[in-house]
């Protein structure tokens, strides 16, 4: 989000928070729906910047159908809030006859209304009938959908063999697709949260809720670009709750987004000109001033990120809803296991609870030895997580990376656990022992962003080298 | 007993501190530009920041004299007792556009390394990429504070248009020195001229001030991804000359024959090399002689022959009556030698510009 971006949906969260409870749901329900299409970045394949949102809200609805046991999905308060929604998305496309069109609600000219009321009209008929078959088919199909969906999106190939299909098929020409062409805002959180819903129905834990809850949780605004991945009961919980700021929200409030505008937009954007890129790897003349280049990188992705957690937890407090911490001082922790439980820490508990602990359990069951359980799970789970970044060889390598580090840090803590705890009897040794484990997880961690800033192995690989100067 | 908090209290209190810091920004406080962090925490600069493209080069152009001096290599320390310092000054052919920092007219004559006056010489590049003898004035005229010994001034007849002098952006954007130079050397320059740019207070304030304050910044920023690479320009391709021109195309200018000495900034260049704090070697650069369609006419893409010729032989006879020290080279190099104008040059054509140089500077010892 640019700086303009946060500083019309912050005052407008502003006033929502002194809105009565229902009021201030109904609006950011609507406001949720409106940032979906307005911080969707414009695509150059025509009309694509308005359908990719109004499929993500398409989705949305479905699978909210499908979250329910009995009928009651299709209450009088739930029609209504999925009317409103088509009447948001039918007055988006009407904003194509402002004499200023695009408006700046649409990221570009939006398509023809009467398609759009078609499609419109096309969704509603299928989610009616999803209220027709068994969940249990739309769940499973569903859940392969959005992983093939989501690799299709992180695969450069894929992409670029959507963009030009999607071209062709608009009557555009292919010879200059792209695998940017297909650019859809926030898709992967989008997909996670998706793919909570989906699972905790399936375990039978999902709460009821309304159409209106679920859609404000899928694309709750502060969080649709850089999370954090809520949980669906944990939210609903706040959003039911009676709310009025109290003097102590709203310092917490000022503190995280005026910590998160001075993260993001200060301190982050200013190490980005000195920090590595594809750009910069192949340039640099000494040791020195490599590493100087990868602290850079290493300082410049923790400040943009969590200040813009910093800054998504600061806006929903002001609405009354908690989220999830993401990062906690993940640089000063004594091992890489620790690095993992602070960094983008609702990731990993997604992975965690969905991939991390079934497989585990799974291949217990199955009587593997402990190492090569924690050998599969730990490697498996941190591709995917570098696989979750992007379907390319840099950050699978980046995910391995960590995959050995997990693992090599699980078996060396249970072989000299006991020697270790005979050794630092002192303060002072476990001070040692601590700074040294900082030490080496911070520089392990930067290391690994080398996987992960440059485009290819090759090129991350040529980086390590100019770090021990050859 | 604990202080109750007020949001509207906190608010005003707030916003009151933000207005006093953002009005007080516009009092006369020292200038932030001579705080850097080059020649400290990173090397000094080759040559002066300039650039359009910072991304990638590293590099980019900004108009506060202080930050633009003190990011050089000049400003790093005094001046060392057994240094014979040299400043070149000139356009963008001495600055070095589409030559790498060790291949420009300094670090030729560097490599040189010749020794005036018992001591060794050291050039050090000063030229900046517009053509304006108004602007090297004011460069040499702020570089007086680096103790020169000797100034090695490269010139051309396109630097001297007066309806030009203003209209250079470095030139334009300080106004209050340029207010200062006129005043200083009486020069024939319109203060009230609509090119130079004049802050009001509401400018002057820190949101006023907020992209030069920003760009200083940059600056410092860019300083490591500079140290860390010695990038400080790209190099993209490029088209050649001009040597093909249209029949009758002879315009310089709106000027036509004879060349009026009086549409030229001459009382700037005699300023500069009379009230030099030290002395000038005053040296017509090179330029392309083309050999295309209707060469006849015209040099090159800046010059038709009648204004050149002309101006040749006017600036050799203000030189032999006022005694400057004056080297004449407009014709030292074969067109192969140029790369992508009609005045900037291979690093081979610099390499025998700065042999020529040398051959020709003789400084007065004291």
């Amino acid at each position: 989000m640019t700086l303009p971006l946060i500083a019309i949906f912050g005052a407008l969260t502003l006033l929502a928070a002194f809105f009565s409870d229902r009021i201030r749901g109904l609006f950011l329900f609507t406001l949720s729906i409106l940032a979906v299409y307005a911080l969707q970045p414009a695509l150059p394949i025509r009309y694509l910047d308005f359908w990719l949102p109004t499929a993500a809200l398409a989705l949305a609805l479905i699978f909210w159908i499908s979250l329910h046991r009995g009928a009651e999905w299709h209450s009088a308060d739930n029609l209504l809030s999925a009317a409103w929604m088509g009447l948001i998305i039918l007055t988006l496309a009407l904003t194509r006859f402002l004499p200023s069109a695009p408006s700046p609600l649409t990221p570009s000219m939006p398509p023809r209304p009467e398609l759009v009321f078609a499609a419109t009209l096309a969704v509603a008929l299928l989610a009616a009938l999803t209220g027709r078959v068994r969940f249990g088919w739309v769940h499973a199909v569903g859940l392969a959908a959005l992983i093939v969906l989501l690799a299709v999106l992180k695969s450069p190939e894929a992409s670029l063999w959507m963009a030009r299909t999607l071209r062709l098929a608009n009557g555009q020409s292919a010879e200059t697709a792209s695998s940017f062409d297909i650019r859809w805002l926030g898709i992967s959180y989008i997909i996670f949260r998706f793919i909570h819903t989906l699972r905790e129905r399936q375990m039978g834990s999902a709460p009821e809720v309304s159409l209106r809850e679920y859609v404000t949780y899928i694309f709750f605004y502060p969080a649709l670009t850089a999370g954090p991945i809520d949980r669906l009961e944990r939210f609903v919980k706040d959003i039911r709750s009676s709310w009025k700021p109290a003097h102590e929200d709203w310092i917490v409030v000022v503190q995280r987004i005026g910590l998160g505008l001075f993260k993001k937009f200060v301190l982050a954007d200013s190490l980005a000109l000195m920090a590595l890129s594809a750009n910069n790897t192949d340039k640099v003349q000494s040791p020195g001033w490599a590493w100087i280049l990868l602290y850079a990188y290493t300082l410049q992705i923790f400040l943009d990120f969590s200040g813009y957690t910093d800054i998504a937890i600061g806006m929903a407090r002001m609405v009354g809803i908690r989220l999830p911490e993401n990062f906690n001082a993940p640089y000063l922790r004594p091992n890489v296991t620790q690095f993992w439980n602070n960094w983008h820490m609702t990731l990993t508990q997604w992975f965690r609870a969905y991939f991390f602990n079934p497989l585990t359990r799974a291949l217990r069951t199955r009587q593997f030895p402990i190492w090569s359980v924690i050998l599969i799970t730990q490697f498996l789970t941190m591709t995917l997580i570098g696989a979750w970044h992007g379907l390319t060889a840099n950050f699978l390598f980046w995910g391995l990376w960590h995959g050995l580090g997990l693992f090599v840090h699980n078996r060396w803590s249970d072989a000299t656990r006991a020697r270790v705890s005979e050794w630092a009897t002192t303060p002072l040794r476990q001070n040692l022992l601590n700074a040294s484990g900082l030490f080496f997880t911070f520089h392990y961690a930067a290391l690994g962003w080398v996987w992960f800033v440059l485009p290819t192995p090759a090129l991350a690989v040529d980086f390590f080298a100019r770090l021990v100067g050859m | 007993m604990q202080e109750s908090f007020s949001i509207p209290r906190t608010l005003l209190k707030g916003l009151a501190l933000y207005f006093v810091i953002v009005l007080l920004f516009a009092l006369p406080l020292p200038n932030f530009g001579k705080v850097s962090a080059y020649n400290s925490l990173f090397p000094g600069r080759p040559r002066l920041p300039f650039g359009e493209n910072p991304a990638e080069a590293y590099n980019f152009s900004l108009f506060n004299l202080d930050a633009m001096f003190a990011s050089h290599e000049v400003a790093d320390g005094t001046k060392p007792a057994d240094e014979f310092r040299v400043l070149v000054i000139g356009d963008s052919s001495v600055w070095g556009t589409l030559l790498k920092p060790e291949e420009t007219l300094a670090a030729q004559l560097n490599a040189a390394a010749p020794t005036y006056c018992g001591k060794p010489a050291r050039f050090y590049n000063l030229g900046y990429p517009t053509i304006s003898a108004a602007k090297d004035l004011m460069l040499i005229d702020y570089a007086a504070r680096y103790q020169p010994d000797q100034i090695l001034w490269l010139t051309s007849l396109e630097a001297l248009p007066l309806d030009k002098q203003l209209d250079t952006p470095l030139v334009a954007n300080n106004a209050e020195t340029v207010d200062a130079l006129i005043e200083k050397y009486d020069l024939p320059l319109d203060r009230n001229d609509a090119s130079l740019v004049r802050p009001d207070f509401w400018d002057r304030t820190l949101l006023g001030q907020r992209r030069n304050l920003a760009d200083l910044i940059r600056l410092q920023l860019y300083g490591v991804q500079w140290s860390a690479t010695g990038i400080d320009q790209i190099y993209p391709p490029y088209p050649a000359p001009q040597t093909d021109f249209a029949d009758g195309d002879d315009q310089f200018h709106d000027l036509r024959p004879p060349l009026d000495e009086s549409a030229l900034a001459y009382d700037i260049l005699a300023a500069g090399m009379n009230h030099s704090p030290a002395p000038i070697l005053l040296v017509n650069e090179p330029i392309m002689i083309s050999d295309g369609v209707n060469s006849h006419i015209r040099y090159n893409f800046f010059y038709p022959r009648w204004a050149y010729d002309a101006y040749r032989a006017q600036l050799a006879a203000r030189a032999e009556s006022q005694s400057w020290n004056y080297l004449d080279v407009w014709n030292l190099l074969p067109k192969s030698e140029f790369t992508n104008s009609a005045i900037h040059l291979t690093p081979a054509g610099e390499t025998i510009l700065a042999q020529t140089i040398l051959a020709a500077l003789q400084p007065e010892c004291p």
